[in-house]
């Protein structure tokens, strides 16, 4: 069941997103990773954005300069759970409706997401190339000085994706539940595998 | 002046023959890696798995189709350098690959990576204090250098770690700190992983080999026999925590796992752990006294 979420989007159709469903985004993704959202939330430099109704991408892409304009050579996502210090506070006080990127988020961005009806997707992390593939336009960049990973960049996607739905607005958490999984079953694992094959 | 001229022509022959190199190592998996993935493919069958496997698959085609990095991150650049005693550009080889990764960075190939973590400035080029991070071993009785290119991206590089474990704890405890490790931070690191295991008498000791392990041929064992058990073991436990690719549940967590170990002190057992995404970076270029090259890690690979 996949389908096509236009930015800028309403609370509604995020509330219709339910985790496990797999959508592409089509429309305004800006990136914004860990100085991002420092410099905006520690700092208190105001965002030069404004990002109501639209989707951050934790990502740190690999741009080109052709003459004046730039080209998206290749943009994947980073590990959001960085991002867990920031994220409640950066969706209440921004209003962004999708956030990107991978490897999963905390309880605090799970509970943001509830209330302020956000939804956490996940783009499989090492797939700059199709990613830049989506990419139709660089609208922009704002806060250059932070360094090209880092900045601000203003995208025009198109059909972006898959996303994987992790959060939702019931507070559903996908890979918080394989990372319990996985930390419990440590020790039945080494009693299994590892102890015999060491006597 | 005529020697002067020659030695700086060879300079720039070795610097493009790095770059070209250092390029095709963002851009194309080594050959290892490719078949490791589409078996790991044919074990999951759970339909987010399957849906990460299809879109990892059609990434790789579009960078090669692009000539793009496959990953955004190129991570910072680490060469463990065999250097042979009779290899006559040895003088120029650390220049040669600082100037190539600026090369590389220029064209588009190289996110610029290093920070400055004083100031937290991008140097913007990929150099700066320590980086490009060239490690060197001498390589009696021949007249070629090996590089050995690992890309480290930062994701993959997150679950690092290393101790000292008390030697009572033994290769038992070892397993626990891999696995934990693992468990706790290889979710979000990309998976499937390929775990490098490093063992010995300090934690830089054990690191470094960690490290190192990483660059072994995926599939290859540990030449001795416990050790190559071990790997195995270790690897059906892993894949034992369902994390799967991506962290979104499967059957398939690492790829392969390789230990490598030095001898250990009497009253220490140090443990490494480095992880590689499966977007797996890394390239082995040959270089001959005249500069002709084979690339060993990408088949029929030409830089030029």
């Amino acid at each position: 069941m996949s389908r096509v979420v236009n930015l800028p989007v309403t609370d509604d159709v995020v509330s219709e997103l339910k985790v496990g469903d797999v959508i592409y985004v089509s429309g305004v993704v800006v990136t914004a990773r860990d100085a991002v959202h420092r410099r905006f939330l520690v700092e208190g430099v105001p965002l030069p954005v404004d990002l109501r109704g639209l989707a951050i991408l934790h990502a740190g892409p690999i741009m080109a300069r052709l003459g004046d304009r730039w080209v998206c050579q290749s943009i994947g996502p980073t590990t959001s759970m960085r991002m867990e210090y920031y994220e409640s506070e950066f969706i209440e006080r921004t209003g962004v409706k999708v956030i990107i990127g991978k490897g999963g988020m905390g309880n605090r961005t799970a509970e943001a997401c509830r209330r302020f009806k956000t939804v956490y997707v996940i783009f499989p992390g090492g797939c700059g190339a199709l990613g830049a593939f989506a990419v139709e336009e660089v609208l922009g960049v704002e806060w250059l000085d932070l360094g090209i990973p880092e900045a601000l960049w203003l995208l025009r996607v198109k059909e972006f994706g898959p996303l994987i739905v992790a959060i939702d607005l019931q507070g559903s958490n996908l890979t918080d539940e394989v990372t319990n999984t996985a930390k419990s079953r440590v020790a039945t694992q080494l009693q299994s595998k590892i102890r015999q094959c060491l006597l | 002046m005529v020697l002067l001229g020659s030695s700086q022509s060879v300079r720039e022959g070795f610097v493009d023959l790095i770059s070209r190199f250092i390029s095709l190592v963002a851009v194309r998996l080594p050959d290892d890696v490719l078949p490791a993935l589409a078996s790991a493919s044919k074990i999951e069958s759970s339909p987010h798995a399957r849906l990460v496997y299809e879109a990892m698959f059609r990434n790789l085609e579009i960078a090669i189709r692009r000539n793009v990095p496959l990953c955004q991150d190129t991570g910072v650049l680490e060469f463990f350098v065999g250097l042979g005693e009779g290899f006559p550009h040895a003088g120029d080889l650390l220049e040669a690959v600082r100037e190539a990764v600026v090369r590389a960075t220029d064209e588009g190939f190289l996110r610029p990576n290093v920070v400055d973590p004083v100031t937290g400035r991008n140097t913007g080029d990929n150099t700066g204090l320590g980086h490009p991070w060239v490690e060197i071993e001498l390589l009696p009785g021949v007249n070629h250098a090996d590089l050995r290119l690992y890309m480290a991206g930062g994701g993959s590089s997150r679950p690092g770690s290393a101790r000292v474990l008390d030697p009572a704890l033994g290769l038992e405890g070892v397993a626990e700190f891999v696995l934990n490790t693992v468990a706790e931070y290889g979710p979000p690191a990309c998976p499937p992983l390929v775990v490098g295991v490093g063992l010995g008498p300090t934690v830089e000791i054990a690191a470094l080999l960690s490290k190192k392990a990483l660059l072994r041929t995926l599939g290859s064992r540990n030449p001795n026999p416990k050790i190559a058990l071990l790997e195995e073991r270790l690897a059906d436990a892993i894949n034992g925590l369902g994390v799967g690719p991506q962290g979104l549940g499967g059957r398939i967590t690492v790829l392969a796992v390789h230990v490598e170990y030095a001898g250990r002190h009497p009253a220490t057992l140090a443990v490494g752990v480095s992880t590689a995404c499966w977007a797996l970076r890394k390239g082995w270029l040959r270089v001959f006294p005249d500069l002709s090259y084979q690339v060993l890690t990408h088949g029929g690979a030409v830089l030029e």
